[in-house]
């Protein structure tokens, strides 16, 4: 039930907007916040002693013509991202209370948004997955379009487009998956590992299913679509599009392409891993020679992205839990990063390294030091959120699943090393560049408001307890994903 | 006990949690002096029941399930663990008391993170569990960057304070992956599980092998070494704490706490780097003009000295020489600290003329005497446990390994190859010693000071370290393996005189130059570069790596992403093709349906 209430909640806020009279300044707060609460109220009455099996689930006939059913649940898979989406919707409203853009239009299109996201991860029917994937673009696209920076038009064509392309093959391959197996709920489709599916089936599947959901990670070379939504989007377009709108592909891998085409996901898991690992070295290097906040920390993406996917394409329960644990962590930072990527566009009038010139540690010191402090999570320091994905991934791929070439995903882990070291390189470059030095403003940047401190005090310390507490997160996966490997290992 | 061992960890924690987010609002004095008092009484009591009732004490708070190998937030107390957290606790109490006096700048975010560096430290000593150990190390790391980079205004300092955490990175993945290795051998992170776990060879010397990468990064040792004396950029209390007594010691602590998987072709390894590491940094020692970086470089030097005394396989010199060090190394940088204070320069070409401040130049006259390793100081007995160590691995039977029979002993030639560097090494401490304490001290000031003594919390914390700089050693004396042996002792002690004895003389003609003007130019310019090897990785791995990213940069604007914007253009151009047909004109519609009507029909007779 709880289920339902978390989708009616922001649905029916949406719809209250045609009202008349409804659209206050705190209207958006206050119902992500009930959302939030409701979210926060699934994650303690969630069972954590099987945090393997569907909770709050809800199964009703929707089509029963062509099988299609309205069947949500909650498992310890789809728990933290649950609570994340709600988490950073709500915070998005706050910054929105001080930032633009805001609105009726705004405010209804961030909800129907995040009805689309935490649809996606409560889903357990196929096609249903299907749908709440596809409600998310819209709202998406129009964010961008309507509010984003000189070149949004172009930017939210680009992301529109390039999305769809992979929904395409993404709907054809879950359809593939679904009239061969005779059943479109995910739980039994887990379940069965791929049993009666022939491997042609499963491997075709897997290719299709994978690269709609590669298209969304970003998978390198499907990901030049996200630097340009990423500088042009708003500012809490970004949040949700780097905090949540990412973790969509990686999770549809972990619940769908590979617990249900598992022979498919075998042929092609070297292929995913070489494309990750491409990525994380290429995206650091990438970022490098940036000089826009926003882009940088858009291509910072695509090299974390490429640790979750490495961490699947292991196909161990490792690095599955790595990927998990990678989702939350880069939602929860590179949303913190984003927002403040926002703060300073906003103070110094420019995204550019060059133009923001230095001494933001005296300028304005909170604002300098919590960047520091994103930076330095996002570099994967241990003791923060972003390590243990990272350093799990890396576990996994030193010992990849049987059947797996091993000397190949050594070759990964090593380029997964490089890349690490090159991502602390380009976040000290980007701290000594605009934290350090003389500042060459002359005139003052204004503090933090209460607004920000409200948005971002969540993030930094969940980042905070989330790494010096890692089991709390891994015990909350580890069942699930043995159970969707197959149990045995 | 392993309660109180969390509580060492916990209270500077704590006092840095406290620093951090209250910040002025609380005496960040007391906050960082008084918590890190209580963790060095409590770490004293630890220690002093070590050794009244040697043992091992371990206690595991959780299991982290990773779904492979468990992660144990585990601690463990043994009698190395304690001592050296002891010898951590002590440096960190002084310098925090020092620092008090000594920084002025944004001191609560300075004392907060010199705090939780001392933590992460206390962490990676009594850590019971690699991983746990990996996360101590790296939080090092960070706090090192950040205080190198306290004077952030200066971009050199910024830059110093990313070179040291990217290459100390660089060695750190190699062992995050040297811990994978160990770890998924023996099915275990735990270090107690690791080390009695059956181990192929193949998996002993390859994940040993990768942990001293990241040895080499932390203890600054060749090839990764280059990063510490520009860390000198950082205040001194600073470079006592982190760049001389505590972090840079962790590297050769792992390798003291692992020793028993580490076989003999690693051992062989580590003594290669630490001859190289020893020798050209004493070389270059000589030949610096500031005196932050003659430590610096000393430093580099003497943790070989340690690495060389593990190569050679004996495990309790090289600790004995750690914690010697830790003392006299704090005291030499705290010293400098205060006549840098005075001078107001780091260049020796500044100095001389001080010791008219009794208390800075007698610790530091000490802490001299014990680096290069005369008696009685406390530098005497380590050094010559070494050497001790060294030369019966040459001349007799292999020392015995600590519960370790694998790999057997070190080849011939490598042992004499340490054997012989140390003695090298030994000679030339002497003489860049003597010229550091020469220059400093004595002639005639070469500045504009005013020469007085620095007030009583800096002069007291230096005083403190100082004696167990000058005492410490004597407990070679007492003990049976470390104690002096007479043929060793007094080849070190003649090498050590007559490299100080040359430089004295060649001073002694003129006092107010400096001794190093008798090297020839090219050599000693060689030496002050310390072999031009910063701009060999520059030429060799900065630049390609800086290019590559452009060329990425550029790669995928110009190629990827112009593929995809292709499509587009691609489906414009075929559209519009197509349009063409679409021209409406029914006539056209009509020729085609008719066109088509007459193929199909064609198609249909001659298919069937």
């Amino acid at each position: 039930m709880i289920s339902i209430v978390l989708l009616v909640v922001p649905l029916a806020g949406a719809l209250l907007l045609f009202v008349p009279g409804v659209d206050r300044r705190w209207y958006g707060v206050g119902v992500s916040g009930v959302t939030l609460a409701v979210a926060l109220g699934a994650a303690a009455g969630f069972g954590y002693g099987h945090p393997g099996r569907m909770q709050y689930g809800v199964n009703a006939a929707w089509a029963p013509a062509i099988g299609l059913r309205f069947h949500l649940g909650i498992d310890g898979i789809s728990l933290p991202l649950v609570v994340l989406t709600a988490l950073l919707t709500f915070l998005c409203f706050v910054y929105s209370l001080r930032y633009p853009p805001s609105g009726r239009l705004f405010t209804a299109l961030l909800l129907v948004l995040e009805v689309g996201l935490l649809g996606t991860f409560l889903a357990l029917d196929l096609v249903l997955f299907f749908v709440f994937f596809e409600v998310v673009l819209i709202p998406m696209y129009a964010i961008i379009a309507l509010w984003g920076g000189p070149g949004r038009r172009r930017a939210a064509y680009k992301f529109i487009l390039y999305t769809l392309l992979g929904s395409g093959f993404l709907l054809v391959g879950i359809l593939l998956i679904g009239v061969n197996a005779g059943t479109l709920d995910m739980v039994a489709l887990a379940q069965r590992h791929g049993a009666g599916l022939s491997h042609g089936v499963q491997v075709t599947a897997f290719l299709l299913v994978g690269l709609g959901l590669a298209v969304k990670a970003p998978m390198w070379p499907l990901h030049t679509w996200l630097p340009d939504a990423h500088t042009e989007a708003p500012t809490v377009g970004s949040v949700l599009l780097a905090g949540v709108l990412l973790k969509m592909g990686t999770y549809g891998f972990i619940r769908i392409a590979v617990p249900m085409a598992p022979a498919g996901a075998s042929v092609w898991a070297p292929w995913l891993g070489l494309l990750a690992a491409i990525g994380i070295v290429y995206g650091a290097l990438a970022c490098l020679a940036q000089n826009d906040l926003k882009r940088m920390i858009a291509y910072s993406s695509v090299g974390h992205m490429g640790f979750v996917l490495l961490g699947i394409a292991t196909l161990t329960p490792v690095g599955l839990n790595a990927a998990l644990f990678g989702n939350i962590a880069h939602g929860l930072i590179t949303g913190l990063l984003f927002f403040l990527a926002g703060s300073v566009k906003e103070r110094y009038g420019t995204g550019e390294l060059s133009g923001i010139g230095g001494g933001m540690l005296s300028k304005a010191p909170r604002l300098g030091a919590i960047l520091t402090f994103a930076c330095v999570a996002s570099l994967g320091l241990p003791g923060l959120a972003g390590f243990w994905g990272e350093m799990l991934a890396l576990l996994g791929s030193y010992q990849p699943a049987p059947g797996l070439p091993r000397a190949t995903f050594l070759t990964f882990m090593a380029l997964g090393g490089l890349g690490a070291v090159l991502t602390a390189a380009y976040f000290l470059r980007l701290l000594s560049a605009i934290t350090h030095g003389p500042s060459i403003r002359k005139a003052p940047v204004a503090a933090l408001n209460r607004y920000e401190y409200l948005a971002w005090v969540p993030l930094i310390a969940l980042t905070l307890a989330v790494g010096l507490w890692p089991k709390a997160l891994l015990d909350l996966t580890t069942a699930p994903v043995q159970l969707l490997l197959g149990g045995g290992r | 006990m392993i309660g109180f061992a969390a509580l060492v960890v916990l209270l500077p924690f704590a006092a840095a949690l406290a620093g951090m987010l209250l910040g002025r609002r609380l005496r960040p004095a007391l906050v960082a002096v008084v918590p890190m008092g209580l963790a060095t009484v409590v770490s004293a009591g630890i220690a002093v029941t070590q050794w009244a009732q040697p043992g091992v004490r371990a206690g595991t708070l959780t299991m982290v399930h990773t779904a492979a190998v468990p992660i144990g937030v585990s601690l463990e107390v043994n009698g190395l663990a304690a001592d050296v957290a002891l010898m951590v606790c002590c440096v960190a109490l002084a310098v925090q008391v020092y620092s008090v006096a000594y920084v002025h700048e944004r001191y609560s975010s300075y004392a907060a993170f010199v705090s939780l560096f001392t933590a992460a430290m206390l962490l990676v000593v009594y850590a019971g569990d690699l991983l746990v150990l990996y996360v101590g190390w790296e939080v090092m790391g960070v706090c090192s960057y950040f205080l190198i980079g306290h004077h952030w205004e200066d971009r050199a300092n910024s830059r110093a304070a990313v070179k040291a955490f990217l290459v100390t990175r660089i060695g750190d993945v190699g062992f995050l992956f040297g811990i994978f290795v160990l770890g998924l051998g023996a099915h275990t992170f735990s270090i107690d599980g690791v080390l009695a776990a059956p181990l192929s060879h193949t998996t002993m010397v390859t994940g040993t092998l990768l942990l001293l990468a990241g040895v080499a990064g932390k203890s600054a040792q060749f090839p990764l070494h280059t990063w510490l004396p520009d860390a000198m950029a950082g205040p001194t209390p600073i470079s006592a704490l982190i760049h001389a007594a505590t972090m840079v010691a962790a590297g050769i602590y792992v390798v003291a706490r692992l020793y028993p998987v580490f076989p003999a072709a690693s051992l062989a390894v580590l003594g290669i780097m630490a001859a190289i590491s020893m020798l050209g940094a004493a070389l270059a020692a000589l030949a610096q003009d500031d005196l932050k970086r003659v430590l610096a470089y000393s430093t580099i030097s003497q943790l070989g000295f340690m690495a060389a005394g593990l190569a050679v396989g004996s495990r309790d010199a090289a600790v004995f020489h750690l914690l010697t060090h830790g003392a006299f190394k704090a005291v030499l940088f705290l010293g400098a600290g205060c006549v840098i204070g005075v001078t107001g320069s780091n260049l020796l070409r500044d100095m001389g003329g001080l010791r008219l401040m009794p208390f800075t130049f007698w610790s530091m006259t000490i802490g001299y005497a014990a680096l290069a390793g005369l008696p009685p100081a406390s530098g005497f007995f380590s050094k010559d446990a070494i050497i001790e160590a060294a030369q019966s691995s040459v001349f007799s039977t292999p020392m015995p390994r600590t519960a370790s029979s694998l790999g057997g002993a070190l080849p011939g030639w490598c042992a004499w190859i340490i054997y012989l560097t140390l003695l090298v090494t030994v000679l030339l401490t002497g003489a860049y010693a003597m010229r550091a304490w020469l220059l400093t001290f004595f002639g005639e000031p070469r500045g504009t000071y005013e020469i007085r003594e620095a007030g009583p919390l800096m002069r007291w914390p230096l005083a403190a370290l100082a004696a167990p700089a000058l005492l410490l050693g004597w407990y070679a004396v007492f003990s049976g393996e470390l104690r002096p042996h007479f043929g060793s002792a007094a080849l070190a002690l003649l090498l050590a005189l007559a490299g100080a004895g040359v430089v004295f003389l060649i001073w002694n003609q003129d006092p107010a130059l400096d001794p190093a003007r008798r090297l020839p130019a090219p050599l000693a310019r060689a030496f002050q570069r310390a072999f031009y090897l910063d701009e060999v990785y520059t030429v060799a791995i900065v630049r390609p790596a800086v290019a590559l990213a452009m060329f990425v940069a550029i790669a995928d604007h110009k190629v990827i992403d112009a593929g995809v914007e292709g499509t587009a253009t691609g489906a414009r151009g075929l559209a519009g093709v197509l349009r063409r047909a679409q021209n409406g004109n029914p006539q056209t519609y009509l020729t085609g349906l008719l066109a088509g009507v007459a193929l199909i029909a064609l198609a249909v007779v001659i298919l069937t």
